[in-house]
């Protein structure tokens, strides 16, 4: 029996590894705040994804008006657009559309990186401790001294402007914080019995990481990246709106800086400026609601 | 278990041998030292004796006495800041990778709370696994040495607990979990570190009684780390009393409990505590709690306490002497 026992454990294992990551992450599902997050994200991420077959129109085209009138300033309604054109004749509804796209491309890519670069960082230095712990902190200080945005406007002139801009400044800044929190929480790890145990049982130090310690601060990575989500949204739309994003690509921030330097406000084209805005807000709140449930579930003792 | 018995057969020769060793810890870090304002807690200060094969050796002390600082260098989880450990001839500080890995073989430790000592999230199957895998054993293997390894330390009906986690487990039965893994790769030194302190009154005797046998029939060479006189009795043929990082006395474990040489000895056969509410207990010869290890006094570390303190003791570190069967580090021997 034994013999046979071996096998199917395995194989159930595998098969259980989906159900056991989804469950290590600790999805915050009883706080409403993060439920109503998560469905944000949802509907964002699946209009991203079918972003080609969501937009009524290609977002960079210069529209015209079945009289062949330049189809600029129109309200929503008119001539079919639902939610009006820019005043070079774009569709507001499609450039919002494909907004999201680039806005969640950078927002989860960010936070990958963010996540990823700080959980290492501060898995090392919590874990080995002495002088890597004081390097890596050292460099997180810097770090932390380094004011985001402006950084990212020089990587900007010293880059091609793109949005990964964005993306690579997040990487290289803003893993400090992820870093500092988990390396925290492995040093109250590192002194626990079963650490101990393993090295006794002659486990090298990389297995003991992976095995003993990463999935203690998984959920807490997972806090970090959403965090980082709103964060590299809010960023890209900073920077676009002061114009140094990428003029190619259309993102809710370039959205508002078009609106601005056309002057839409005094147009009282509120069509134009307002659904980027409130997207940037829904996405960026939508964030911050699902890590405020992680917070409860991470640290109950809070309570609120 | 033939191989076994070979080794048993050598009692005589020292399998590991502690000279002047030191485990020293810097308090307050790196910008303290900078203002000249960091202090050493000397942990283990200048410490010798031999373990000879299949002998069980007390480590008898109070808390910060430094007991569990030898075991973990004994253990090489912690260096030596100064003096030398060799272990079966090798020094153990300048093991290299291979070796090491065939040291974490042979040497194992025994924990004091079960509950720390095993990992949540893991199952026992999964626990016990880890030695086998680190070792190379292979996977059809396993299964069989787990058996065997729950099967010495009497865990009974061992199938049964294979895939539980460990808070379904009671303290004793997780203790024995904890044995096991130190037992499943057949090493030949064990420390066992307050192993029953964390458990109930009613289960120690059961599992004090395990690693008593287990010890005698694998001619294990162990280390019983305790504050329990008792205990230590009960387990161990010598012992070695510590205090702040020095060895006091050291000696077959009766002599020490019938006729203690140190005043420190005394005090804790003393400290003993007697089974009958009713009968008064006279005070002890020492008084308040040990001094601030940062700041330990000059020459022996004792005389503070010490009823038969004098000036020597001030001046004096006292080096370990024979009497009789015993070493004794005290002026008035």
């Amino acid at each position: 029996m034994p013999e046979i026992a071996v096998p199917t454990m395995a194989r159930s294992r595998r098969a259980n590894i989906f159900a056991r990551m989804f469950r290590a992450l600790k999805l915050p599902t009883n706080d409403p705040f993060a439920v109503a997050g998560l469905l944000i994200y949802l509907v964002f991420i699946i209009t991203a994804i079918f972003a080609d077959s969501i937009a009524t129109h290609d977002p960079n085209e210069i529209l015209y008006t079945p009289a062949y009138d330049l189809a600029a300033d129109l309200r929503p309604g008119q001539e079919g657009f639902v939610m009006g054109t820019t005043s070079l004749g774009r569709d507001v509804f499609s450039q919002l559309v494909y907004g999201s796209r680039s806005a969640l491309l950078i927002g989860i890519t960010a936070a990958f990186m963010v996540a990823l670069i700080g959980s290492v960082i501060g898995l090392v230095a919590g874990y080995f401790g002495r002088w890597v712990d004081t390097v890596l902190m050292r460099l997180a200080d810097i770090a932390f001294g380094i004011p985001f945005l402006p950084f990212v406007i020089v990587l900007a002139a010293f880059l091609k402007p793109s949005i990964w801009n964005v993306v690579i400044a997040m990487a290289l800044v803003l893993w400090r914080d992820t870093a500092r929190v988990i390396r925290s929480q492995v040093l109250t790890l590192r002194s626990r019995g079963y650490v101990e145990a393993a090295r006794v049982a002659g486990s090298s130090h990389f297995k003991i990481i992976l095995r003993h310690i990463a999935p203690n601060i998984l959920p807490l990575s997972f806090l970090y990246g959403s965090i980082a989500i709103g964060w590299a949204i809010l960023t890209e739309a900073s920077i676009s709106f002061l114009g140094f994003g990428d003029p190619d690509s259309i993102s809710w921030g370039y959205m508002l800086q078009d609106a601005f330097a056309s002057q839409a406000l005094a147009k009282q084209a509120y069509y134009w400026f307002v659904p980027p805005g409130v997207c940037i807000i829904l996405v960026v709140s939508a964030g911050f609601f699902i890590t405020r449930g992680y917070e409860n579930l991470l640290f109950p003792k809070l309570g609120r | 278990m033939n191989m076994m018995m070979g080794k048993a057969t050598r009692k005589t020769e020292v399998l590991i041998s502690i000279h002047e060793a030191r485990l020293h810890y810097a308090v307050g870090g790196a910008f303290a030292a900078m203002r000249g304002k960091s202090t050493v807690v000397k942990a283990v200060d200048g410490v010798t004796f031999d373990i000879r094969r299949s002998e069980s050796v007390g480590l008898l002390g109070e808390s910060g006495c430094g007991k569990t600082s030898m075991g973990r260098l004994l253990l090489k989880l912690e260096d030596t800041t100064d003096g030398t450990i060799h272990f079966d001839g090798e020094e153990l500080t300048k093991i290299q990778r291979k070796r090491l890995k065939e040291f974490r073989t042979r040497a194992q430790l025994i924990f004091q709370n079960p509950f720390d000592a095993v990992n949540p999230r893991f199952t026992i199957r999964q626990t016990l696994s880890e030695p086998l895998e680190n070792a190379g054993i292979k996977r059809s293997e396993r299964e069989a040495r787990i058996i065997a390894a729950l099967e010495l330390v009497r865990l009974p009906e061992p199938a049964q607990f294979l895939d539980r986690y460990p808070h379904q487990l009671s303290g004793g039965q997780l203790q024995r979990v904890v044995m096991a893994r130190a037992l499943i790769l057949q090493p030949e030194f064990v420390v066992a570190d307050e192993p029953v302190s964390m458990l109930d009154v009613s289960v120690r005797a059961g599992v004090l009684n395990v690693f008593r046998d287990v010890r005698d029939r694998l001619g294990l060479t162990a280390i019983y780390i305790s504050h329990d006189l008792a205990l230590v009795r009960y387990v161990c043929e010598r012992t070695i009393v510590m205090y702040l990082g020095r060895i006091m006395e050291d000696g077959p474990t009766e002599d020490i409990v019938h006729q203690p040489l140190h005043p420190y000895t005394k005090a804790l056969v003393a400290a003993v505590p007697v089974p009958n509410p009713d009968q008064s207990h006279d005070p002890l010869p020492i008084g308040r709690g040990a001094p601030d290890p940062r700041n330990p006094p000059s020459g022996c570390v004792f005389r503070d306490r010490c009823p038969q303190a004098f000036e020597r003791c001030a001046a004096e570190v006292p080096q370990p002497r024979p009497v009789g069967t015993r070493s004794v580090a005290c002026h008035l021997f």
